[in-house]
């Protein structure tokens, strides 16, 4: 099968990747304006059949879908089918984009100086620009980036112009529109609003599917929009969300469309512009409302330096061949292909395996930067490394991760000590370096009184700031990592005993982690197949045995799961250990965050990373996954029943996992 | 018809009905007249009657469609041309047909594929003969074959594969033997034989498959016996009688299996093919037609059209196949299956015709049916619309067919299918009618500014009455008009039509110089018509592409029947297979791909190709287990030795 092949385990160092060129260049040497101003002829759909925003309103207000859906929800509420029609049209006008090239151009000019300001270059990989080129006339294109700032669609909408692209109609949350002028200058530039949740909404639903539809058949513009629903506050890939992509899909689905091409393309920032906005948040500091002032003030950010930022355009997947024997598209032959119909249980699986792989790419196409190396150390070394020991170290893990298939972009002809020193001193407001000892900025002795928590909060800031570029390169070591724990936690050397500690952990992780549904044996194999090769371990017929070279990287690999092993086992003795009858789901957090913060300061938790709310998210999310918690609606309340047993058995299972890894931790110390 | 004809048929045709109006009083017990005709019937009908003859190889190619006299050749000017005297194309130069095809398909008249000139006798098999059964056969007095030219003509549809492997001097299995019946008593016989001494039967009409319907099953271990029902042809005329229900639906007895042709001379009729067929022309003089006109209605027979469930271009008005028949009599391996009275509807459970047609011989032979006729047409006039695009143009098809106001015939063809048939204008006599023509071309895409890259034609046949078809014209027109369309002359309609006769002559031609195609079609409904044509035909492209195919192949589209709830759509597709291994295995997995694609965009297995082997594996599919359990059990009961073991649908 074609798309099995497009994701089958290939041997990491064959992974073939562009080459990138750095875009701002070219800006550095011209006028913005001219740039701005320049005559802009993008590439088209071969079947595209020009229109107006205005035109495309009555196209989706016309279209039978609506209409049906509008005589329904006419019934149903007894309003008369004008009165619901009218409703449809004000919500489309609310969600429309009314895409204008005068706003491209002045966008193109502030953010050619925004951009120069900010970083030191924007890459951009040609061929892949170019491949889009040519994906772009063939089919109705989805370009699904990555999303880990808000800089990123300006971003995507900048690259397109810049390359003589269609500019694409992207799906935004409403909150954004609620920025005075700025949601219009959005608005303008292609953005369309979308509520963040309508679940119910009949209407809603139906405005805003064939508003997406319609742009797509038409070939009008690209439609873009974020897998992950959200930015990662981790930078950890998010569980995708299969709404959209089962929009944008089911025109395929029904005939409508021959193929759509789907476009991953992963961003990534040398340092992010959020960075430690993000971490306040994951500590419990809500997000800022969006606001035109949050906005202006967010002006101080122009002043500092973000290093480099790699965008990489993935090869457009083909959703044909990506569906090819998975779905049976005669499935809609005998309803009007014009009446909703829920999608249905192989339909659902496809979309979230289709999803899943996606981000799978978007994951494997970002750019890693050495800093993401040294912070994955320093992270593990909380008590701070010697500079020549860090250096050595991150030379050493630089070849594990290319070994491993990262894409990292190292400068070839620099010197190991100059590419960490200059790492190093783009983000000093992270670490401090001291006669030669590097150390996360962790003890930095604050200027005012605080009280405990307040410093524990602070470093706790810091370590999840840097968490949040160590977590950028766990993808590639995810699934010998998961290996690496589960050897270190069977019973026996059993190939089997393995696996199946294997299967428990990756089963335990799926929330925290992009692990495909019912790849487990894959991810297996291409667990034993990577560490095999770098001979960590030795796969015989029936066991795995350790290699004698092997002690480090295992030890190493273990020690990248720990803070999720450590923070998962939190979260399992506070449901065993503290909670009562009345937990409310609202509660769960701010709780599971108080019982963490008590363990640190009683000293009986060194792990920051426990304080983080996506973690406990994700531990919840397994947990109810697994059945080890369930939740019970109460009055307009859901509260979380505990079965205690249950979830004490799995922490048991955890916590063998940690502590035999720890001892590993120890051994590893010794050896250094 | 010319309407200097059609006044003199039309006084003929009163005649008629005058004649029987009069008679009126003593056909109180028509149906029983009928019957006791019957009864004596076979072979009290002169039999100079038989259309076709049993060498049929002695007219007609061995190796490719239609008669031997008749085929496009380029000559050494390399203008194409028609040969033979059949036609209305015939001996005609075609000056555009050259660069149409090399600039199509990327051919070239000097790489040339020419076919095995002559059938190698020792490439076929030796007959396997069941011995007791040919002595049976011989000593009951029926006319029996075993030459192999005779057998291997047997063998095959004009499926490309099939045609294809001809052309190579590749034989595979044929029939070992082939027996002619000439009436229904004949087949009884031979059916009983059949049983007796377990050979299997496979019943051969006109030859014109495009299912592999034909094609002897390779696990075939018993001798294989090609029952040719060509001479059965008699068509019984003095039975004419009138239906009392009322006084222009007239039932006509025909004993007859083959519709096909004997006399065929240029025919004076605007069309360009002769379609004076005998049993059709006899019927004209007498002033009645069926008004059954499937494409390839020159050669394929009654029964098969009975077989496949056929559907002919005029069926708006006389319906399709199952629409016509009043009465079908089946010889079968249980007995005889008809019904009991000419009634034109009955409430006597599921209707047993339904069993019998498009049964694709698997049942038994169709030896005798009972069409309904109609008085032949006062007037007929040709027809076409012009549209910007294929899209209005489906738009303008679902309006008539709303308004129930479709012509004998409407079709659409898409841009490229115009083009093509573009490419078959005769030379033009006089410097007046290229002007015009001129004319015409500078009044659409520059006047109107159509597209020519885009517009798209629809052909229409009008029949009937000549102040209603005027009036029916208008309609259409003005129908037309709402969606952009512009009416583009009679010249435009009447070549359409014609490219549906001459395409399997064509297809000929593309084989002498590395080009092969096929058509295919299927039904479906109006919402989905746009999409099904324009996936399927991506599908081809990439398919092609894919398949390593180095030059960009043709698919073309036509909505070809219009009805209340969907239409049918046809598709030719064709290639230069240049730098293949294997085209034609090529081609089948093209086909096979663009049938999946259909089944996968709502279209139906087939609207009137038929299954045969072809198209076998998406049965269950189509009509679920259930129903293809029905249709395998009523299999078992009727023919439990699998006699008619062509391995057909099921």
């Amino acid at each position: 099968m074609a798309s099995r092949a497009l994701y089958s385990p290939r041997h990491p160092v064959l992974k073939k990747r562009d080459d990138f060129e750095d875009v701002l260049e070219e800006r550095r040497r011209s006028s913005d304006l001219r740039y701005a101003l320049r005559c802009y002829t993008p590439t088209l759909y071969k079947g595209l059949v020009p229109c107006k925003a205005s035109m495309l309103k009555t196209i989706v207000l016309q279209s039978d879908h609506l209409q049906y859906v509008i005589k329904q929800v006419s019934s149903e509420s007894g309003d008369s089918t004008e009165c619901v029609a009218e409703e449809a049209s004000l919500i489309l006008d609310e969600m429309a984009h009314r895409l204008q090239l005068s706003t491209i151009r002045f966008f193109a000019f502030t953010l050619s100086k925004a951009f120069k300001r900010l970083f030191r270059s924007v890459c951009v990989n040609e061929e892949g620009i170019q491949r889009l080129q040519q994906a772009v006339q063939e089919h109705p294109v989805v370009l699904l980036p990555s999303h880990r700032s808000y800089m990123d669609f300006l971003m995507m909408s900048y690259l397109l112009y810049m390359y003589d692209l269609p500019l694409p109609v992207i799906a935004a949350g409403m909150d954004f529109m609620s920025m005075k002028f700025v949601g219009e200058m959005l608005r303008m530039s292609g953005a369309f609003f979308i509520r963040r949740s309508f679940g119910g909404d009949k209407l809603y639903w139906a405005v805003f599917s064939e508003y997406v539809k319609t742009m797509l058949r038409n070939g009008y513009a690209p439609v873009e929009f974020f897998l992950e629903g959200t930015r990662s506050r981790t930078c950890k890939s998010l569980t995708p969300k299969t709404g959209l992509l089962n929009i944008v899909m089911e025109p395929f689905f029904k005939g409508a469309l021959f193929d759509v091409n789907l476009v991953p393309v992963s961003i990534s920032y040398e340092r992010i512009l959020e960075e430690s906005l993000y971490a306040r948040e994951l500590l419990g500091v809500p997000k800022p409302k969006e606001s035109t002032s949050g906005l202006l003030k967010a002006r101080r950010v122009l002043s500092e330096d973000y290093g480099s930022m790699h965008v990489y355009f993935g090869h457009p997947v083909s959703l044909r061949s990506l569906a090819e024997g998975k779905i049976n598209r005669s499935q809609y032959n005998l309803l009007p292909r014009y009446i909703p119909q829920k999608p249905r249980v192989d339909t659902h699986e496809f979309l979230n395996d289709a999803a899943f792989r996606l981000v799978r790419i978007q994951e494997e196409n970002m750019v890693l930067k050495p800093w993401v190396l040294i912070a994955t150390l320093l992270l593990q070394n909380p008590d701070g490394l010697e500079l020549s020991f860090l250096t050595e170290q991150t030379d050493w893990l630089r070849h594990l991760a290319l070994a491993f298939g990262a894409f990292l972009d190292w400068p070839d002809h620099e010197a190991c000590s100059e590419v960490i020193s200059c790492s190093l001193a783009l983000h000093r407001h992270l670490l401090s370096v001291s006669a030669g000892h590097v150390q996360l900025n962790v003890t930095d002795a604050p200027q005012v009184e605080t009280t405990p928590e307040e410093a524990v909060f602070h470093r706790a800031v810091v370590v999840l700031s840097c968490a949040s570029y160590r977590n950028q390169i766990l993808h590639v070591f995810l699934r010998p990592a998961l290996l690496a724990v589960a050897m270190q936690s069977a019973n026996s050397n059993r190939k089997d005993d393995v696996y199946n500690c294997f299967n428990f952990l990756r089963n335990m992780f799926s929330n925290e982690f992009i692990l495909c549904p019912g790849d487990s044996i894959q991810d297996f194999e291409e667990a034993c197949y990577l560490l095999m090769k770098h001979g960590v371990l030795q796969v015989l017929e029936h066991e795995i045995v350790m290699s004698a070279s092997g002690h480090s990287t295992l030890a190493f690999l273990c020690s990248v799961l720990d803070p999720f092993l450590q923070g998962y086992q939190v979260v399992c003795r506070y449901l065993c250990e503290e909670t009562n009858e009345n937990l409310t789901e609202k509660d769960f957090i701010p709780a599971v965050r108080s019982f963490a913060l008590k363990l640190i300061l009683a000293g009986r938790l060194k792990c920051c990373e426990a304080l983080s709310s996506d973690l406990q998210k994700n531990a919840l999310a397994a947990l109810l996954r697994l059945k080890a918690v369930r939740k019970v609606k109460v009055g307009d309340q859901v509260t979380l029943k505990v079965n205690k047993i249950a979830v004490n058995s799995l922490e048991d299972t955890l916590g063998k996992s940690n502590v035999n890894q720890n001892s590993w931790c120890s051994s590893m110390a010794m050896l250094k | 018809m010319a309407s200097n004809s059609s006044s003199s048929t039309a006084q003929q045709r009163l005649r008629i009905i005058a004649g029987h109006l009069q008679k009126r009083p003593e056909d109180e017990n028509a149906s029983v007249a009928a019957q006791e005709c019957k009864a004596e019937a076979p072979r009290s009908e002169p039999s100079s009657a038989t259309p076709v003859p049993r060498r049929r190889q002695e007219i007609m190619k061995w190796n490719g469609w239609g008669y031997s006299d008749s085929r496009f050749l380029f000559t050494k000017k390399g203008q194409a041309e028609f040969t033979g005297k059949r036609y209305r194309l015939s001996g005609l130069i075609l000056p555009s047909l050259k660069d149409w095809f090399e600039g199509t398909f990327g051919a070239n008249l000097q790489h040339r594929s020419p076919a095995t000139p002559s059938l190698n006798l020792s490439a076929v098999a030796p007959p396997n003969l069941n011995q007791p059964f040919v002595e049976d056969l011989k000593a009951a007095g029926l006319v029996v074959s075993h030459d192999p030219e005779d057998r291997v003509f047997r063998a095959h549809g004009h499926c490309l594969h099939e045609v294809f492997a001809l052309r190579e001097g590749r034989i595979g299995r044929v029939p070992d033997m082939v027996v002619w019946p000439s009436c229904h008593s004949d087949v009884e016989k031979i059916v009983e034989l059949a049983c007796k001494h377990n050979v299997c039967l496979i019943p051969y009409g006109g030859g014109t498959s495009v299912s592999s319907a034909l094609e002897c099953p390779r696990e075939e271990t018993r001798s294989i016996v090609s029952l040719d029902t060509s001479q059965m042809s008699n068509i019984h005329l003095k039975d004419v009688f009138i239906m009392r229900c009322t006084a222009v639906t007239l039932t006509l007895h025909i004993v007859s299996l083959t519709a096909g042709s004997e006399t065929l001379h240029k025919a004076s009729t605007p069309l360009c093919l002769s379609r004076n067929t005998f049993p059709v022309r006899l019927l004209n003089e007498h002033g009645y037609c069926t008004g059954h006109e499937p494409d390839s209605m020159e050669f394929s027979s009654l029964g098969g059209w009975v077989a496949t469930r056929a559907s002919g271009m005029k069926k708006n008005i006389y319906g399709n196949i199952e629409d016509l028949v009043v009465h079908i009599k089946m010889v079968t391996p249980r007995g005889v299956i008809e019904k009991s009275c000419l009634g034109p509807r009955m409430s006597t459970g599921p209707d047993i015709h339904h069993f019998i047609l498009g049964s694709e011989g698997t049942l038994g032979v169709v030896t005798e049916v009972t069409l309904k006729i109609r008085p032949l047409p006062e007037y007929q006039k040709y027809g076409s619309v012009v549209f910007p695009n294929f899209q209005q143009g489906v738009a303008c098809l679902r309006e008539v067919a709303r308004q129930r106001c479709a012509p004998a015939s409407i079709r659409l063809m898409d841009n490229e299918q115009f083009q093509f048939g573009h490419a078959l204008k005769p030379q033009v006599s006089s410097m007046f009618t290229s002007f015009l023509d001129g004319l015409k071309k500078f009044y659409i895409t520059k006047f109107k500014g159509f597209d020519p890259q885009h517009l798209c034609v629809a052909t229409l046949l009008f029949e009937g009455d000549r102040g209603k078809v005027l009036q029916h014209e208008k309609q259409v027109y003005d129908i037309a008009a709402k969606f952009g369309g512009l009416a583009a002359g009679e010249d435009n309609g009447q070549r359409g039509y014609m490219l549906t006769f001459v395409i399997a002559y064509l297809r000929d031609l593309g084989m002498d110089y590395y080009v092969i195609g096929e058509s295919f079609e299927t039904s479906v409904p109006w919402d989905r018509v746009l999409d099904l044509c324009r996936n399927v035909k991506e599908r081809i492209v990439r398919e092609c592409k894919e398949r390593g195919v180095q030059f960009p192949p043709l698919p073309l589209s036509r909505v070809t029947q219009t009805y209340d709830a969907g239409a049918c759509v046809y598709f030719y597709f064709a290639f230069n297979y240049r730098g293949l291994n294997d085209p034609v295995h090529v081609y089948e997995q093209v086909e096979h791909a663009a049938r999946e694609e259909i089944l996968a965009n709502g279209g139906s297995l087939s609207h009137h190709h038929g299954v045969g082997k072809l198209r076998k594996e998406w049965m269950k599919e189509s009509v679920s287990g259930v129903g293809l359990g029905m249709l395998k059990s009523v299999k078992e009961y009727v023919d439990p030795q699998n006699i008619f073991g062509n391995r057909n649908l099921l």
